[in-house]
């Protein structure tokens, strides 16, 4: 993130919350994660308007309306790539990425792979769900393969899509796990991905109590992580190896420098841009 | 969350009180504005008025706290028992179709929390002016509670099939 100005002005999460209301469903975990980003920019004292979130499509994308930061709703899978062209442009904001398994493993699943590689200074919030909600119930890249639903009858019997794995072997430089129903722990997790330098990961399982009523139970199932975050990419990939999926707190915090462009040697006119393109 | 009372002084007991009234405040607010986008509007007002009486609960503390200086906490410090607030309502316990009587039992269940937070602070404290804060916030609690139990008993219990949806979302399997 970048350095919080020198001000005593303070913020509370009230201060991030747009007057857009939000058309989620009632009980979905995804309320809890928009107030665990508000409560995490409050801490970290950011302005408003130092901030951008940026999103694609699906349930969860629609948080940039509901924050009163800059925003973004754009193109399906494609909200890290977008994310990665602002803040290469904007170093001065702290940006944000906002979505969903389907949004980011699926149809986004390439320019995540690609955001991890480039390591660009932004924190990208998954609040997966295991399920394509906002299109009534098919099975997403994290749904469980015997997952038995009126559209997947019998389940889909697919692997699963390892998000903390795929983000680890990718090189996201901190990578973590929370859950909905524990908003301020989440909070925790996000003020701390913002904090590290570099591309930040964090998955949070939000249930879907419309199309995955079953997830109701996940309050049961999460637990936390026993184990101290790890600066070892080994040690962390042998602790995915042993993970039921419901170990929540940070799994890795990467030292890797992130990738920035030098802005003073780009070109500050059209007509100089189009020179560099001339043939 | 925190399974010990690490709660040592009047100043933090109050931080934690205005944490636990405010977070209630808020989840009653969020929860009356997704009743109202679903059209359960009997529920939304409902749900506005005990964000109402929270809010007022938030003034109180705040009149209590005086010239006090409350620490500042951030909110994965809490020393809640719970993963939240323990007056917040659960949010994942809510249904777009739920009665008055359903969010009356919520509220209930999310008072007793409350009252237990600070049955277990006066229990475990030998500070006297912290005791006698805590006892004091437990009574208020347990009021609450009378308030809930008389509410309930004069509204409507759900009849069978309250949350039949002849439109429902999720296709039969």
């Amino acid at each position: 993130m970048n350095d919080v100005p020198a001000t005593e002005t303070t913020y509370t999460a009230r201060d991030y919350k747009s007057d857009v209301k939000p058309v989620w469903c009632p009980g979905c975990g995804d309320y809890s994660v928009l107030s665990s980003i508000t409560k995490a920019l409050a801490e970290l004292k950011l302005p408003p308007e130092d901030v951008a979130v940026v999103s694609g499509i699906g349930c969860s994308s629609r948080i940039p309306a509901y924050v009163k930061t800059y925003g973004f709703h754009g193109v399906h899978g494609r909200a890290t790539a977008l994310a990665t062209g602002l803040k290469l442009s904007r170093p001065d904001l702290t940006v944000l990425v906002t979505g969903g398994d389907g949004d980011g493993f699926s149809i986004g699943g390439n320019h995540f792979l690609h955001a991890c590689r480039r390591n660009v200074d932004m924190t990208y919030i998954v609040m997966d769900n295991r399920v394509y909600g906002m299109t009534k119930g098919q099975p997403s890249p994290t749904t469980e393969p015997d997952w038995d639903s009126a559209l997947s009858p019998g389940g889909t019997g697919l692997r699963p899509f390892n998000p903390l794995g795929i983000a680890l072997s990718s090189g996201a430089n901190y990578i973590a796990r929370g859950f909905s129903g524990d908003p301020n722990g989440c909070a925790k997790l996000i003020v701390d991905a913002i904090k590290n330098p570099g591309f930040s990961f964090v998955e949070i399982l939000s249930p879907c109590v419309t199309f995955r009523a079953d997830q109701k139970s996940w309050k049961q199932d999460v637990h936390p992580t026993p184990v101290d975050p790890t600066v070892e990419i080994g040690r962390a990939a042998k602790r995915l190896l042993t993970d039921d999926g419901f170990n929540i707190g940070t799994l890795y915090v990467g030292n890797r420098e992130p990738f920035a462009l030098n802005l003073n040697d780009s070109p500050k006119k059209p007509t100089e841009l189009e020179n560099l393109f001339a043939v | 969350m925190s399974e010990e009372n690490t709660i040592e002084t009047v100043a933090e007991l109050l931080a934690h009180a205005k944490a636990i009234e405010t977070e209630a405040h808020d989840r009653y607010l969020e929860l009356a504005e997704q009743m109202e986008t679903h059209h359960n509007l009997e529920v939304a007002q409902l749900f506005a008025k005990m964000a109402h009486i929270e809010s007022l609960h938030i003034e109180k503390i705040i009149e209590r706290t005086g010239e006090t200086e409350l620490p500042h906490i951030p909110p994965w410090e809490y020393q809640w028992q719970g993963r939240e607030a323990p007056e917040a309502v659960i949010s994942v316990d809510v249904h777009y179709m739920m009665t008055p009587y359903h969010a009356l039992k919520l509220a209930m269940r999310a008072e007793t929390r409350a009252c237990e937070f600070f049955s277990r602070i006066a229990a475990s404290s030998t500070d006297p002016d912290l005791l006698s804060l805590a006892q004091e916030l437990k009574e208020e609690e347990e009021e609450h509670i009378e308030l809930l139990k008389a509410w309930i008993a004069k509204v409507p219990k759900p009849e069978d099939g309250w949350d039949d949806d002849p439109d429902p979302p999720i296709l039969p399997a």
